[in-house]
C-alpha cells in the first residue's frame, strides 16, 4: 500500500478529513523549502503538494504564477526538488508528498530517469496539470510500475465518460477542482460542488479531494463537509508573497495558517 | 509519396500534436472538434465562409511575378502570393473569419485571441466588430510598447486589449494568459487561436482555415504557368501561413518546400526564436511540437526582430513536417531579413512585414541555385506598415 493510500484510509477510518497544502518549491528560496513542508505538517497536513515551477503555469492564476517566477530566479529545477523531497525524508517518513507541475520538464530530463530519482528521494505521487488520460497510455502504466501514484485533476466540465477513464488511470486520490478558472480564484459554490463529487462517486471508490477557491478555516470546513480532502495553495502561497523579505517569520505563519483550518476540519467530525 | 490524412482521431501528427491542457478544458475541446467537424462538410456553412473571403477579406489574393526581383536575382522565377492585400494586411484573416463563424454558430457572445506583432489581435478585432461579438486580446507588455499602432486599431475596432506582464511578456505569455481566461470564462467563450499550435483540434482547424493559400496556388499556378511551382517559401513562427501555402500540396513531391524561422542574431549566438532549427520536441501550449527551452525543461526567452516569429514553439505538423523530411526547415538573421524587406520595397514597390521579409531573404539564396525555367513561390503573409517604426529606430531614423 504506497504511503498516500495508507494515510487516506487511515484518517477515512478515523472519520477525518485531508488537509493537503500546495506551497511552490523554491519559494521564496530553495533553502527554505524542507523548513516550509516541516512547518506545514506541524500545523496539521496530511499531505504536501509540493509545486515544482515552471516557466509557462498557464492552468495557474497570478500568485502560483509569481512563485514560479521568485523559484525560477534561483534555478530551482525538478532534480532540486527532489533533493528537497529527500532532504525532507531525514525527518519526516510518513507524510507522503506529492510533485505537482508541468510536463516538460519531466519529459526534458525523461520519464525513467524521473521515475527513479523520484521514488529514491522518497517522492509519493505526481500530478501533472497538462497532462490529460489520453496522452498517458504510456505514461501512466510506467509511472505505477515505480510504485508511484499518478494523481488526475476532474473538472466541473468532465463527463461521465471521463470520470471514468480518469478513475481507471489514477490512483491515490483524485483531485477535484471546484470551479471553472485558474488556481487562486474567488468564488466557490459548494452546492455544485456537491453534486459533482455525488457524480464522480458513482464511478470511483478513490478518495477526492477538492482543491481551488478554499482560502480560510470556513471555505476548508465547507468543502471538508462534502469532499475526503480540502487542497489550499494560493492562500498559504500569498502569505510567502507578502513576506518574502522576511521568510523566517514564515514556518510559524503557515504553520498556525493551516492549523486554523485543521481545527475547523477537525471540528466536522 | 502517399501521405497520412493527418491529425490522427487524436489529434496527432506523428508524435506530435495531442492535447495537453488541464482538464477544464478537455471537453470544451472536444465539443469544438466535434463542432467543426460537423459544420467544414455542412454546405450552409462552407457557403458562408467562402463569401466572406470573397467579399470581406477579397479573396482571392494574386499571385505576382516579381520579374524585376526575378532578373537582379539572376535564376529561378519570383512569384509572390500577395497575402498582404487581403483585408487587415495579412493572411490571418482567413483564420479569424472562419474561427469567428464557428464561435456564431456555437453560440458564443465573446472571443478573445493572443497577439505577438498585433496582425492576429486586429483580424480578431475586425471580424468582432463585424459580427457583434465582444473581443479581448492578450497581448505581452513589451509586444504593446513595440507595436503601438496595431494596439490602437485593436483599440479603435472596440476590442479591449489587455497586456501581458508575466514571464517574459511577450507572444508565448500572452498565450498563457488567453488559456486562462478561456477556461474561467468557457461557457460564453470562443478562443480564437492565431496560429497552428495549441490543442486539438486548433492545429488542424487554423490549418484549414488557412490552406485556402495555398489552394488558390495550385489553380493560379495552373492557369498562369500550366503548372505547380518547383519551390515554395514561407516564414515559420507558430506556421500558420507556411501550413496554408504547403499544406494542399504535400501530396506533389515535386514541389520542394522551404520553411524559414527567425534566426534572430544568428542560431550560434543563441539569440533566435527557431525552434525546428536548434530546439528540442517538448510540451508546451497544448501540443507536443519543438520548442526552445533550457536543461532543466523551462521555455527560454527568444529574439526575433519581428514579433510575429517571436515564438519559442511551433506547430505540430511542421515539427512533423521536419521529422519525415518532407519540409527543408531553415534560418534568416534579423540583417538578413532586413535586407530583404528594403529590396523587395526599392525593387518592386512593396513593403513586406518583417516575417515575410525573413522568407523573401531566404528566396534570395535559393533562387540563383535554381534555372531560369524554374519557379519559387513566397508567401507574402503580411505588409510591412505595422513595421516602419520598428526599423526606423533600429536604423536611428526619428519618425517624429
Amino acid at each position: 500500500m504506497s504511503r498516500i493510500t495508507f494515510a487516506l484510509s487511515d484518517l477515512r477510518a478515523k472519520g477525518r478529513k485531508a488537509l493537503i497544502p500546495f506551497i511552490t518549491a523554491g519559494d521564496p528560496h530553495p533553502s527554505h523549502t524542507v523548513g516550509l513542508m516541516h512547518a506545514l505538517v506541524a500545523g496539521g497536513a496530511d499531505i504536501i503538494e509540493l509545486g515544482v515551477p515552471f516557466s509557462d503555469p498557464m492552468a495557474d492564476g497570478p500568485v502560483i504564477q509569481l512563485a514560479c517566477e521568485r523559484a525560477l530566479i534561483h534555478n530551482t529545477s525538478l532534480w532540486n526538488c527532489c533533493a528537497m523531497v529527500a532532504e525532507f525524508r531525514k525527518t519526516d517518513s510518513r507524510t507522503p508528498v506529492v510533485l505537482m507541475g508541468y510536463l516538460n520538464p519531466i519529459e526534458t530530463r525523461g520519464l525513467d530517469a524521473f521515475c527513479t530519482l523520484a521514488k529514491d528521494s522518497g517522492v509519493d505521487g505526481v500530478l501533472i496539470v497538462d497532462l490529460a488520460v489520453e496522452e498517458a497510455p504510456e505514461f501512466a502504466p510506467k509511472v505505477r510500475s515505480f510504485g508511484l501514484d499518478l494523481i488526475f485533476l476532474l473538472a466541473p466540465t468532465s463527463s461521465d465518460a471521463r470520470i471514468e477513464a480518469i478513475a481507471r488511470e489514477a490512483s491515490g486520490y483524485l483531485y477535484y477542482v471546484s470551479l471553472k478558472g485558474v488556481t487562486g480564484s474567488a468564488s466557490l459554490d459548494i452546492g455544485s460542488v456537491t453534486a459533482k463529487l455525488g457524480q464522480i462517486r458513482r464511478h470511483t471508490a478513490l478518495p477526492v479531494a477538492v482543491g481551488f477557491g478554499i482560502r480560510d478555516a470556513e471555505s476548508a470546513a465547507k468543502v471538508g463537509a462534502v469532499a475526503d480532502g480540502v487542497v489550499v495553495g494560493s492562500a498559504l502561497v500569498s502569505q510567502i508573497e507578502k513576506h518574502q523579505s522576511t521568510p523566517e517569520v514564515l514556518p510559524d505563519l503557515l504553520k498556525s495558517q493551516l492549523a486554523q483550518m485543521r481545527a475547523a476540519l477537525d471540528a466536522l467530525n | 509519396m502517399i501521405y497520412e490524412n493527418l491529425p490522427d482521431a487524436r489529434g496527432h501528427f506523428g508524435p506530435y500534436g495531442g492535447r495537453f491542457v488541464a482538464e477544464t478544458l478537455m471537453e470544451p475541446l472536444r465539443e469544438l472538434e466535434a463542432a467543426y467537424n460537423m459544420l467544414k462538410v455542412d454546405p450552409a456553412f462552407r457557403a458562408e465562409l467562402d463569401k466572406d473571403l470573397a467579399l470581406y477579406v477579397g479573396r482571392p489574393s494574386p499571385l505576382y511575378p516579381a520579374e524585376r526581383l526575378t532578373r537582379k536575382w539572376g535564376g529561378a522565377q519570383i512569384f509572390l502570393k500577395r497575402e498582404d492585400l487581403n483585408h487587415t494586411g495579412a493572411h490571418k484573416i482567413n483564420n479569424t473569419v472562419g474561427q469567428a463563424l464557428l464561435a456564431k454558430h456555437l453560440g458564443k457572445t465573446r472571443i478573445i485571441a493572443e497577439t505577438g506583432a498585433g496582425q492576429h489581435g486586429v483580424a480578431s478585432a475586425t471580424i468582432a466588430a463585424r459580427l457583434g461579438l465582444k473581443c479581448v486580446v492578450y497581448m505581452g507588455a513589451d509586444d504593446v510598447e513595440r507595436q503601438s499602432p496595431n494596439v490602437y486599431r485593436m483599440k479603435l475596432l472596440g476590442a479591449e486589449v489587455i497586456p501581458v506582464q508575466s514571464g517574459t511578456k511577450t507572444l508565448k505569455d500572452a498565450l498563457n494568459e488567453a488559456l486562462r481566461d478561456w477556461v474561467t470564462n468557457v461557457d460564453d467563450t470562443f478562443y480564437v487561436i492565431g496560429t497552428v499550435a495549441g490543442p486539438h483540434p486548433y492545429p488542424m482547424l487554423v490549418r484549414d482555415f488557412n490552406s485556402v493559400v495555398g489552394r488558390e496556388v495550385i489553380t493560379q499556378s495552373q492557369n498562369q504557368l500550366g503548372r505547380l511551382p518547383d519551390a515554395l517559401v514561407a516564414c515559420v513562427g507558430g506556421g500558420s501561413n507556411a501550413i496554408g501555402l504547403f499544406h494542399p500540396m504535400i501530396q506533389y513531391d515535386e514541389v520542394k518546400m522551404y520553411g524559414v524561422e527567425a534566426g534572430g542574431d544568428g542560431i550560434e549566438t543563441g539569440r533566435h526564436a527557431a525552434p525546428l532549427s536548434a530546439g528540442k520536441p517538448g510540451v508546451l501550449h497544448g501540443n507536443r511540437t519543438y520548442v526552445m527551452a533550457d536543461d532543466n525543461g523551462q521555455i527560454i526567452g527568444t529574439h526575433s526582430i519581428s514579433a510575429g516569429l517571436d515564438y519559442p514553439g511551433v506547430g505540430p505538423e511542421h515539427a512533423w513536417l521536419k521529422d519525415i523530411g518532407r519540409v527543408n526547415y531553415v534560418s534568416v538573421t534579423d540583417d538578413e531579413a532586413l535586407a530583404a524587406f528594403h529590396e523587395l520595397t526599392r525593387v518592386e514597390g512593396i513593403i513586406p512585414a518583417l516575417e515575410p521579409s525573413h522568407a523573401i531573404a531566404y528566396a534570395k539564396k535559393l533562387a540563383p541555385t535554381m534555372a531560369k525555367d524554374q519557379i519559387i513561390v513566397v508567401n507574402l503573409s503580411g505588409r510591412g506598415d505595422k513595421d516602419i517604426f520598428t526599423i526606423a529606430k533600429r536604423e536611428g531614423i526619428s519618425l517624429l
